[in-house]
């Protein structure tokens, strides 16, 4: 019951659109001038002294992205966003040496981490004995700001760094898998961010290696009117491990900010990733002003024979969310996973799902979505499940439920399932409803408030998805469950 | 969700322009060129709309055939002949010949039910092919069953005259006064490879009207698009069943709006495709009103390179509260070249419902067939026999045994004429 409690009482401390992670931090930074343009993407190229071929990519992309336009068959409806009213590029000043250690870091950004809870000094977490060892890169804004561990994971022989890093000293790498997965073509955010991404984090694990701790990647758009761009690349070499978690937020704004980002996964032989996501980006007050459009492609590739992918994510944040990690099963025997949770309150958008790809013999895959509405918010589960001929004996499993909490609010669901392959076995299933009044009497009739019990229920609801996420993290998302659905419990 | 419309239209769109422009000035109306103007400004569906994702007409009427016009009385006495020896699967016959409603061929309404030759103008529809259907279809039939009576059931034969090759256009309404109750067959017979039918049935359904219809495509017309319009008022009963066992490309659109309290719909099909046959069924049913109950059962037994498609929305309106709605699409593939696409959607803004969906495709089951050939059965007999009761299944659905039957035994057609063509 403790846990309930805790949940409860953080929903009582809140206001009704109170954000905890909404604070600006007045920290000096660079930028070039608004709008984009092909000297915008040769201005990022050449501060982060980039070679020829990267430029070259980064301007092929944007001169592709100059024809494309915005997808529009997703659910979610937003005002058109004028491109060039964007700042493309935000550095923190104080970093531009890059910096060698932690005592080079801005204080000031320090202290940002510590708001936000990340254990960002190595000598901290090394001192707290009892807590798990995370990797952490921290990118805020356009930057990687510090990555720590490293020297521990150079032992082991991983690369854990931030893509401009990677750029450097691991061109050939960047160069073979960089767009490998999400081709700079596939669609029209990916393309954007092709062209103008700023940073991210690279992570290679070798063969036969088991990273010997979690990887964490942090996320902060911290200035006015700029967008994040960020990419992410993780290989698995062959039977590699490797578990990787990411979590984002930004300062509350009364504009909106445009995240668009790209994550390519590739899974080699006996591989293994594991991606999980707390999102928590800034979701505009409870009358749907401001708030942080969230339209981000990630892919994994399950190139190897019995390679697998796990995308787990927890979706609170975003006034706008266009989001559908997928798998492409490459190898045969290979894996794909997908648990989510997407919570909207307010008056967010979410538009969420995932897709797999059956390619090789005997892929399976499995998905379990779990969407919460509340408040006038809409939610959608879109997702795609398809085999193609040479599938044989591919496998999936869907399960899809949403839970409405007040009658001004939408759940959606829009599978897509397509069997190109007798020996497929695919089943779906899917259910929509609000919290039983036969559970809420029950919990009730047990003397539990109506916060309390429909805080209980909802735990329940999403347990599923919950036990996957990593143990420090779980706990994490639990708590940000009950603040995201405050204000429509009772 | 709504796709862009290219600026030109295509060829195809151009000879329709061409036909509705060439309707004869009685039939011409406002609500023709309304309807008209709706399907010009979407065009032909491609697959980039929405509903029509993994049917593209656009290339599957690319050359659109002359409209049949209506049948002259060599072709009335020849297609009494053939009538003759079509099993009757109601007491009542009414004959629709290239989609005009020919008297002459049909018996005498059932009491409490009043006909009419030319339906009324339907309402301007959403989809692009239902208002095409609405501008171009110059016969049809209205029935209007009286209120507090249970009519006989009647069979609607939709029968194609010999040549049958053009396209066919027609509409069939039928209203249901309050408390009527009503059972509809329609029966697609005699369309050859050269015969592009779209037909439309419309069901308005009084208060406490209850009524049950089955179609079944028999025959194998290039293009068979059928559109279904349900509305129900308040307590008001519907119950569908479709068979498709032909057609190179047979589309069956449904579209019910549960408009009044306490409505229930129950939609079930039964899909029979080979060779390199799409049969596409595509549903929404909208709750429009509190206390509805919707259920769908669809089932597609794939073979050779066939394309079975199943979409569902169900769609609950704000304020459609204790809404039950279930629906569940399952489907066999016995070919390594067959597919089957099933979207199963719901869209939901009222909070206390529940809904629910489920779709599995899948092969025979391995042990199953192991089972019956290892007590002596030929495989392909075993085969026959469980696909059969898979069939039955979706089949069972329909109340009413002798017309079960009959469906039944189409299925075993369709299983015996697989099972021939494989041992070739």
């Amino acid at each position: 019951m403790a846990a309930v409690q805790e949940t409860v009482d953080r929903v009582r401390a809140i206001e009704v659109d109170a954000y905890k992670y909404g604070f600006v931090s007045d920290i000096d930074s660079e930028k070039p001038p608004k709008g984009l343009d092909e000297d915008i993407v040769r201005y990022i190229s050449a501060r982060k002294a980039e070679p020829q071929w990267l430029l070259d990519w980064r301007l092929d992309a944007y001169r592709r992205w100059l024809t494309m336009t915005p997808p529009r068959w997703a659910r979610v409806k937003f005002p058109e966003i004028d491109y060039q009213d964007l700042y493309y590029y935000a550095a923190p000043k104080s970093t531009k040496a890059a910096p060698k250690s932690l005592d080079e870091i801005d204080p000031e950004l320090l202290r940002t981490y510590a708001k936000l809870g990340i254990p960002l000094v190595e000598q901290e977490i090394l001192a707290g004995v009892e807590r798990p060892r995370v990797a952490v890169d921290a990118v805020f804004d356009s930057v990687s700001v510090a990555t720590t561990f490293k020297a521990e994971l150079a032992k082991a022989g991983v690369i854990f760094c931030s893509f401009s890093e990677a750029v450097r000293e691991h061109g050939e790498l960047v160069k073979r898998y960089l767009g490998s997965v999400v081709p700079s073509t596939d669609n029209f955010y990916a393309t954007l961010n092709s062209a103008v991404f700023s940073d991210g984090s690279f992570v290679y694990v070798p063969p036969g290696v088991r990273c010997p701790m979690e990887l964490s990647t942090y996320f902060r758009i911290n200035e006015k009117n700029t967008g994040q761009f960020e990419r992410t690349l993780i290989i698995a070499d062959k039977g590699a491990y490797v578990s990787y978690l990411e979590g984002c937020t930004a300062p509350k704004r009364d504009e909106n900010q445009l995240h668009a980002a790209v994550v390519e996964l590739i899974a080699h032989e006996d591989a293994e990733i594991k991606y999980s996501t707390v999102q928590n980006w800034y979701p505009g007050d409870s009358e749907g002003k401001g708030g942080v459009y969230n339209f981000v492609t990630k892919r994994g590739d399950c190139r190897g024979a019995r390679s697998k992918i796990s995308w787990t994510q927890v979706e609170t944040g975003s006034a706008i969310t266009w989001k559908y990690p997928s798998c492409i099963l490459r190898g045969d025997s290979s894996r794909g996973e997908f648990y989510s949770i997407a919570i909207s309150n307010g008056r967010q958008q979410v538009d969420s799902g995932t897709k797999m790809i059956h390619l090789g013999k005997n892929t399976t895959s499995r998905i379990i979505s779990k969407g919460i509405a509340a408040g006038r918010s809409q939610n959608t589960y879109r997702g795609q499940v398809s085999a193609h001929a040479k599938a044989t004996g591919a496998r999936n499993f869907t399960n899809c439920d949403s839970l409405l909490i007040g009658d001004q609010c939408g759940a959606h669901t829009v599978p897509y399932i397509e069997a190109k392959n007798s020996s497929a076995v695919f089943e779906h299933e899917a259910t929509t409803s609000k919290i039983s009044d036969d559970q809420l009497f029950y919990c009730l009739q047990r003397g539990l408030s109506g916060e309390e019990a429909t805080a209980l229920i909802v735990n329940g609801f999403v347990r599923d998805v919950l036990q996957q996420l990593p143990m420090e993290f779980a706990v994490e998302a639990q708590k940000l469950i009950a603040i995201s659905l405050e204000g429509s419990v009772g | 969700m709504t796709a862009q419309r290219a600026p030109a239209s295509n060829a195809a769109e151009l000879v329709l322009a061409e036909q509705f422009r060439a309707l004869p000035r009685e039939v011409a109306s406002p609500a023709r060129a309304a309807a008209f103007r709706r399907f010009e400004e979407a065009g032909l569906p491609n697959r980039r709309v929405e509903a029509w994702h993994y049917t593209d007409l656009r290339a599957a009427l690319a050359a659109p055939a002359a409209t049949l016009g209506a049948p002259d009385a060599a072709a009335i006495a020849e297609a009494r002949k053939r009538l003759a020896v079509l099993e009757r699967l109601a007491a009542t016959r009414l004959v629709l010949l290239d989609g005009y409603f020919i008297a002459a061929l049909s018996d005498p309404p059932p009491a409490g039910v009043a006909l009419a030759p030319t339906p009324p103008l339907a309402p301007p529809a959403s989809d692009p092919v239902l208002a095409l259907n609405v501008a171009l279809a110059q016969g049809g039939l209205a029935a209007t069953f009286a209120t507090q009576t249970a009519a006989k059931a009647i069979e609607i034969v939709h029968l194609v005259s010999a040549e049958g090759a053009g396209a066919i256009y027609s509409r069939v309404a039928l209203t249901l006064e309050a408390n009527a109750q009503a059972s509809v067959v329609e029966r697609f017979v005699g369309a050859g490879a050269a015969t592009q039918r779209q037909v439309s049935t419309w069901f308005d359904l009084a208060p406490g009207a209850q009524a049950t219809h089955v179609a079944l495509i028999e025959d194998a017309p290039a293009l068979h698009v059928e559109s279904q319009v349900v509305r129900l008022a308040e307590r008001a009963a519907f119950d569908g069943f479709g068979l498709v066992a032909g057609g190179a490309l047979a589309r069956r659109q449904i579209f019910a709006t549960l408009e009044g309290v306490r409505g229930r719909v129950g939609f079930s099909g039964l899909g029979l495709v080979d060779g390199l046959r799409q049969a596409d069924t595509t549903l929404e049913v909208v709750h429009a009103a509190p206390h509805g109950q919707s259920r769908e059962f669809f089932r597609h037994i794939v073979a050779d390179e066939g394309t079975g498609v199943f979409q569902g929305k169900v769609i609950v309106k704000p304020g459609a509260q204790k809404t039950d709605g279930g629906m569940k699409s399952q489907a066999i593939l016995l070919s390594p070249h067959a597919t089957m696409d099933a979207k199963p959607e719901l869209e939901i803004f009222a909070d206390d419902v529940v809904c629910g969906h489920g779709a599995t495709v899948g092969a025979l089951d391995a042990q199953q067939l192991f089972y019956l050939r290892s007590r002596g059965l030929p495989e392909a007999e075993a085969e026959a026999m469980l696909l059969e009761a898979f069939a039955a299944e979706a089949i069972g659905r329909v109340a009413d045994p002798a017309l079960a039957e009959a469906l039944l035994s189409a299925t075993r057609v369709w299983l015996a004429a697989r099972g021939q063509g494989r041992r070739m």
